[in-house]
């Protein structure tokens, strides 16, 4: 026999520690360095005049109710109808694109299309918003453009249309990558059968297509949402003063040249609560299929 | 036959007739690489200032290669990056392996935790993490970048991992230890070399994540570290020189082919399964 006891039991010894050898490094990471972090901003939020390193003071709401003065709020207003514009956005201009790539492009040009439509998403998100500050701003691109064939010059560069562009950009793969996986399952005889029977192609969109896109279309828009809500990037280097949101607000008052520790955590808790209504919209609407990207 | 051929034409009308999509489409694809193509393009112009072309030069290119400081953060963001996909990859790895094998009071609260990184926006998890090693007294430094850093990427590599493990047979592993094998040496022997695809492709997308990541890192970095992302952005801000085009279309040609790398591998791995099972 080739085990003797012994070996068999440290054997068993190494069997019974495999799981937490296995789970625990991991799950210790994530608790310290996500989990416990997030809940110490709710616990931070919760106390008044913070400077760093000082957690003695009481408890109070009173970081929550500078989150509601008149212009805090308008800045948070602004930032969700930002998201809410960005995901519309991204909604019109990319359900053609993924209903193109997943219903009507050749069959074995499918993947790379779609590769090839997300690839710009894994570039840096500074050098994005970067090259649209060099084709917006007064003597960019657009405005040479315009200049050489005589028509009056655009100013969106530091206003709110050029946040909407950048944001719309950075997100539509997103969008395309979410819609195209839920489109790609779609029924194909249902189309079928409703034109059989006679129905115009706009009823049978209407009324066949989007409705097996529904998960799919929940998935995208909440995404998407989310990380409208969260950029700090394309507001900060597009948006110029005139277009303050949370998340440049929040990154002010940690690293800004006048930090308020408490009411930063205060609005990031703020944030974290939104997205995670956000989250459960998604596991309750969304495309299971689609959580997975 | 008159109803079948009129049953006919409205079908090939959805299916293949409306030709705009693809119209659109290729607008859409415009729209995404012109930004890529205009950086491209005036990095290779010889005038500083104006967005019109004087001529070809390759001189930005040339001063990219010989700028100090980008040298340096890039080597402070390499450091970071691999530093960070080390030590996921092997965490990731074992975690993953370890949710598939083991069936646990709050295994699906694990398992959601560790993709959430890749929802919540990077901002409160930068925030979150600076509180928390404030309230620690940790100094900040190239290593609490680092460890901020393996959170996203264990997210990548046990994504990777866990996708590749549901698509493989559990039985071979069964069958190594009922010939004997450990499990720990069904693991080494039998499960690994059919991971190490999906592990290679999971570490380099989280290497381009941390390669690409200002937020975070500029939330932890401590004095005198400067990342590549938080060195563009400084330059960004301050003065807007085509300095940065050039390095623009190295990076984002880096990434690009990093990533086109990992979709490959983990193609080839799939293409391979179902090769064998035929």
């Amino acid at each position: 026999m080739p085990s003797s006891p012994i070996s068999n039991s440290s054997q068993s010894w190494f069997q019974r520690l495999e799981p937490f050898l296995m789970l625990v490094p991991a799950g210790l990471w994530l608790f310290l360095l996500l989990i416990l972090p997030t809940l110490l901003i709710f616990q931070l939020s919760l106390v008044p005049g913070i400077k760093p390193g000082d957690l003695v003071n009481p408890s109070s709401l009173e970081n929550y109710f500078k989150i509601f003065e008149p212009s805090v709020l308008w800045i948070i207003l602004r930032s969700i109808g930002i998201s809410i514009v960005t995901t519309l956005l991204c909604l019109i201009l990319g359900f053609p694109v993924a209903y193109w790539i997943a219903l009507l492009a050749p069959k074995r040009w499918q993947n790379l299309l779609l590769l090839a439509f997300v690839l710009p998403l894994w570039t840096s998100s500074l050098l994005r918003a970067y090259a649209w500050i060099s084709i917006l701003r007064p003597t960019g691109v657009l405005n040479t453009i315009l200049m050489t064939l005589h028509l009056p010059t655009l100013d969106v560069m530091n206003q709110l249309p050029a946040v909407l562009i950048g944001m719309t950009y950075s997100f539509l793969p997103y969008m395309v990558l979410i819609l195209y996986s839920s489109l790609e399952k779609l029924d194909r005889r249902l189309l079928e059968a409703a034109a059989d029977l006679g129905a115009p192609p706009k009823d049978v969109f209407m009324n066949v297509t989007v409705p097996q896109a529904l998960p799919g279309i929940a998935a995208g828009v909440l995404l998407v949402f989310i990380n409208a809500i969260g950029d700090f990037i394309n507001p900060e280097l597009l948006g110029g003063p005139s277009s303050m949101t949370a998340a440049r607000l929040l990154y002010g008052k940690f690293l800004g040249a006048s930090p308020d520790w408490g009411m930063g955590s205060a609005l990031s808790a703020l944030l974290i609560m939104l997205v995670t209504l956000a989250i459960v919209c998604l596991i309750k609407y969304g495309d299971k299929n689609a959580r997975s990207i | 036959m008159v109803i079948s051929k009129a049953n006919l034409s409205p079908r090939s009308n959805i299916i293949t007739k409306p030709l705009w999509q693809a119209w659109w489409t290729l607008l859409m694809f415009g729209f995404m690489y012109l930004p890529i193509a205009v950086l491209a393009f005036y990095s290779f112009n010889e005038s500083a200032l104006s967005a019109q072309w004087t001529g070809f030069s390759f001189k930005w290119y040339y001063r990219f290669f010989h700028d100090e400081r980008i040298l340096e953060s890039l080597s402070d963001s390499l450091k970071v990056a691999l530093g960070s996909v080390t030590i996921a990859a092997l965490f990731g790895t074992l975690m993953a392996v370890g949710l598939a094998r083991y069936r646990f009071w709050g295994r699906d609260v694990y398992q959601n935790t560790v993709y959430l990184p890749l929802i919540i926006p990077d901002i409160s998890i930068a925030v979150a993490t600076l509180v928390f090693l404030a309230a620690i007294t940790l100094p900040l430094s190239l290593a609490t970048i680092i460890a901020s850093h393996v959170v996203f990427c264990l997210a990548y590599v046990s994504l990777a991992v866990s996708t590749r493990i549901n698509s493989l047979d559990s039985h071979l592993e069964e069958a190594a230890q009922d010939l004997g094998a450990t499990p720990f040496e069904s693991f080494r022997l039998v499960l690994l070399p059919q991971l190490y695809p999906a592990i290679i492709s999971g570490c380099l997308l989280a290497f381009v994540c941390s390669m690409d990541d200002f937020l975070i890192a500029s939330f932890t970095a401590g004095g005198g570290i400067n990342t590549l992302p938080m060195e563009i952005y400084s330059r960004i801000r301050t003065n807007l020189t085509p300095d940065l085009n050039a390095l623009s279309v190295v990076l984002i040609a880096a990434s690009g082919l990093v990533v086109l790398l990992a979709e490959f591998i983990r193609r080839q791995s799939e293409a391979k399964r179902s090769r064998s099972l035929v």
